[in-house]
């Protein structure tokens, strides 16, 4: 692409090789640990651009830090891409806005009505509890967490009941950047193999999905493992990846955010890309909105490990 | 409801087994008594008879939270369990009426049970009442649960068993014994369950089976073929026979009282002196001669067990071993003198229908090697290899008892259909159906559900998911392109199937990503295997 505009950092919305970037001010350092240096443009939200003649601004998507929904505007016909993006609230990524527009493309990760989240604080608390009582029986926690947004909130989780989390080198990377652009929760500890078994034992740990399972976690036994992901909303996926415990904490919106969402923009016409495309684009038809299903290379950013794994690598 | 949740709760939330427990043991120490009782029966797969349809829960559900029917079904087939869908679903609508209430888990039990002669309207009454005075989702979920199925939460029988016997104090095979059988949970007290006085009134009890791992290592590993037993490995169903006080009984292992699905065996309670308990096989079979195994499939759903049945698929009882003899548990005693004890029970039974599993003389393990090739000659799958002192163990132990299994037939066939699993599978494409080729057509001739890792389900699921047909519905159709090895234990001719066959046991043994789809079997080679195999 001559010029790419870059809703956020997760590897399935921001790719290498193109001549151009636009992006929120807070995404450039994360494209720049991902990606490495190119020709980085940067905005803060709601700031005008013109490329082409077509109106272009960034607005909060609630994602993860640095997400942002793209409007465009051309000849007062007004499009938004939502890329992925959350209702409520985080404290960290930025509150979303909905945005009003004509045409809406929206994402549908968890486009099902079982996907409903309890609110954050009742999660974190419950995240804390396990900690607490972990600690309680000797045990190391391990969270769970996509290195890239995850696990700043578990990070912010955390915060009201340890000064020191260990962290694994992907997470202990990434948190660089943030530390960098402000979002310091709690002092992150990198695990090295100088870091002995004495220094882990009781501590809390944070881990990409990718480490579940690999001689990496050796060191940390005794501990159990609690996943961070909306999949574990239901029993069987929780049994599907052996945790002791999963945690329904998502970065998407639940069912009714999407659709809180959709009907605030008062888009005449919705396109709905990865996930559940056809349930909820057949839904939204039901209910007199217009919808059509998109088909996207986007998706499985928190559940494709073979993604995760090369971010590993970077 | 709130303790059985909890319960259930912590169950899942470890892997390990001894934590497992411990939520177990716990629960048994502090929980009602009653719904102690009630938590063995379900967990061992006692569920009281179910009232209310699945398909007037779905209705209910969808008329709850106000969503459409359709909708709901893409959660059921997502989540893969419709009870956790409608708890889910129901959490979710936020339509909480009235206070919260706290019922103990054996009322709820017993309303279902009640309900079976009330109204359409009363049991849906109930239902809504259920969903709106449950807090949580994971009691929502086993209210649902008390209805529609069995617990699968991971904790297997012996777990629980292991659990009762450190709160009890008894030995785990004693539990495992009297936990066994029949009783009925809505009548006994945990201590009657739980104490000898019970276990003798109850003349009917089975004991625990026990089972053989298969051979692991090559088969001389196992040192002189003369310290071992050497029986045929029957392709029948593995049963109990129990003469005592003048009654027989005749259990499955999977614990079910069949004594009526076989009449033949009535003779045996004036065959068999009392307290006898035998171990075997039902076969069909004329006397000694077995027969294909798929004739025993034509009566075994059966309710009523009619005189043609009974000519057309006879059954035999191949007695391999005796666990009480003369009124004594025997199980203690090596496995040789238990084999005098049986042959002599057996010749003085003088009966066609019972007889002994023969022993199996070969000089050496080479020799028995070359017979293992005939077994399917013999409608057997191998050989049972039993270490001649060896004691009558319980459950699946490694050691003194192996089956050393013939290798499967196999075929290479294409996957047409896939659907989404449930359990730990849930939101996966985990089980297919496979077609062979017939000229330019493929019929399909099977489904198959295991066999592949993880990892390799992972890759079959993206491909589902990019080459489906349909958007909506349980079944996708699939661009008939990825072949797989199909073994299965036994192939029979089949009325009911287009393909005019039906296999027992089958499974993906290899994914053959090396073959196309046009370099798959045929339905004459299916038919062949049926020829040779299914005779």
């Amino acid at each position: 692409m001559d010029k790419a505009i870059i809703t956020h950092g997760h590897s399935d919305h921001a790719r290498a090789g193109s001549k151009k970037y636009l992006c929120h001010a807070l995404t450039k350092p994360i494209l720049q640990l991902r990606l490495g240096e190119g020709d980085y443009e940067t905005t803060e939200w709601d700031e005008t651009h013109f490329i082409d003649g077509v109106k272009v601004s960034l607005h909060p998507a609630g994602h993860i830090i640095g997400s942002s929904q793209v409007r465009v505007e051309y000849k007062g016909d007004v499009w938004v891409f939502s890329g992925d993006y959350k209702t409520e609230d985080d404290g960290i990524s930025g509150a979303y806005e909905p945005v009003k527009c004509n045409t809406f493309i929206t994402e549908s990760t968890f486009g099902l009505p079982i996907y409903k989240w309890k609110p954050q604080q009742q999660i974190y608390a419950a995240i804390q509890n396990w900690v607490l009582q972990n600690k309680q029986e000797d045990k190391t926690s391990v969270l769970f967490a996509y290195s890239l947004g995850k696990a700043q909130r578990v990070l912010d989780a955390l915060k009201d009941i340890t000064d020191t989390v260990y962290v694994h080198g992907a997470i202990f990377n990434m948190q660089q950047v943030m530390d960098a652009l402000g979002y310091k929760f709690v002092q992150v500890k990198r695990i090295t193999p100088e870091t002995t078994k004495q220094e882990l034992k009781n501590a809390i740990v944070i881990a990409p999905p990718s480490a579940d399972g690999t001689p990496w976690m050796k060191k940390l036994t005794p501990y159990r493992g609690g996943i961070c992901s909306g999949w574990m909303q239901v029993r069987g996926n929780q049994r599907r990846r052996n945790a002791d415990k999963g945690f329904a904490l998502s970065d998407h919106c639940d069912w009714d955010g999407l659709l809180n969402s959709v009907k605030a923009t008062g888009a005449e016409k919705v396109f709905v890309t990865h996930g559940f495309q056809a349930v909820f684009s057949k839904y939204l038809n039901e209910k007199g909105i217009a919808a059509e299903e998109v088909k996207t290379q986007y998706g499985n950013d928190e559940e494709d490990t073979a993604t995760e794994n090369k971010i590993e690598l970077l | 409801m709130k303790a059985f949740a909890q319960l259930v709760d912590a169950l899942s939330a470890t892997t390990k087994t001894n934590e497992k427990i411990a939520a177990l043991e716990h629960y048994f120490l502090v929980a009602d008594d009653k719904d102690k009782v009630w938590v063995i029966a379900l967990f061992s797969g006692r569920r009281p008879k179910r009232t209310i349809s699945s398909t007037l829960l779905k209705d209910w559900c969808s008329e709850f939270c106000s969503i459409p029917l359709w909708l709901l079904n893409e959660c059921y087939h997502t989540a893969g369990d419709l009870s956790e869908t409608i708890a889910l679903l129901v959490e979710a609508s936020n339509t909480t009426i009235g206070i919260p209430q706290e019922h103990p888990l054996h009322f709820y039990i017993e309303q279902f049970v009640s309900l079976e002669k009330a109204t359409e309207e009363e049991k849906k009454n109930f239902m809504l009442r259920g969903w709106a005075q449950l807090e949580s989702t994971t009691e929502k979920f086993v209210f649902n649960k008390l209805l529609s199925g069995s617990f699968r939460i991971g904790v297997s029988q012996q777990l629980m068993v292991n659990a009762l016997a450190k709160v009890s104090g008894a030995a785990p095979s004693v539990v495992a014994h009297r936990i066994s059988g029949k009783w009925n949970p809505a009548t006994i007290s945990f201590n009657e369950l739980l104490s000898d006085e019970n276990n003798v009134a109850d003349i009917s009890k089975p004991y625990p089976f026990y089972l053989a791992y298969p051979l692991e290592d090559a088969v001389d590993t196992l040192g002189s073929i003369d310290d071992w037993q050497v029986e045929w490995k029957w392709d029948g169903i593995r049963g109990q026979v129990i003469k005592r006080n003048n009654n027989l009984f005749v259990w499955s292992r999977g614990e079910e009282l069949m004594t009526d699905k076989f009449p033949e065996y009535s003779l045996f309670q004036d065959a068999l002196p009392n307290g006898t308990v035998l171990d075997g096989e039902i076969i069909v079979a004329d006397g000694a001669t077995p027969l294909p195994f798929a004739l025993m499939q034509t009566r075994i759903g059966r309710k009523n067990i009619s005189k043609k049945i009974m000519e057309d698929s006879p059954v035999s009882f191949f007695a391999y071993d005796i666990l009480e003899y003369e009124g004594v548990d025997c199980r203690n005693i090596p496995l040789q003198q238990r084999r005098q004890q049986l042959e002599q029970i057996v010749a003085a039974a003088a009966t066609d229908k019972m007889q002994l599993s023969p022993l199996i003389q070969c000089a050496n393990w080479n020799e028995l090697a070359i017979l293992r090739q005939q077994s399917r000659e013999h409608y057997a799958e191998g050989f049972m290899l039993k270490r001649k002192n060896s004691m009558y163990q319980t459950g699946r132990k490694r050691g003194d008892w192996w089956k050393w299994k013939i290798e499967p037939l196999t075929i290479d066939a294409v996957m047409i259909y896939a659907q989404k699993g449930s359990g730990r599978r849930s939101n996966l494409y985990t089980d297919y159906t496979f077609a062979v080729r017939d000229a330019d057509k493929l019929v399909p001739f099977t489904k198959a559900y295991s066999g592949l890792t993880d990892k390799e389900f992972a890759q079959v699921d993206a491909f589902v998911k990019r080459n489906a047909i349909e958007k909506f519905g349980p079944v996708r159709t699939v661009k008939p392109e990825l072949v797989f090895e199909i073994a299965f234990e036994g192939i029979a001719a089949s009325k009911r199937h287009k393909s005019g066959v039906a296999l027992r046991f089958p499974r993906m043994s290899r994914w053959r990503q090396d073959k196309k789809a046009d370099e798959i079997n045929t339905l004459d080679d299916l038919k062949k295997m049926l020829e040779v195999y299914g005779k």
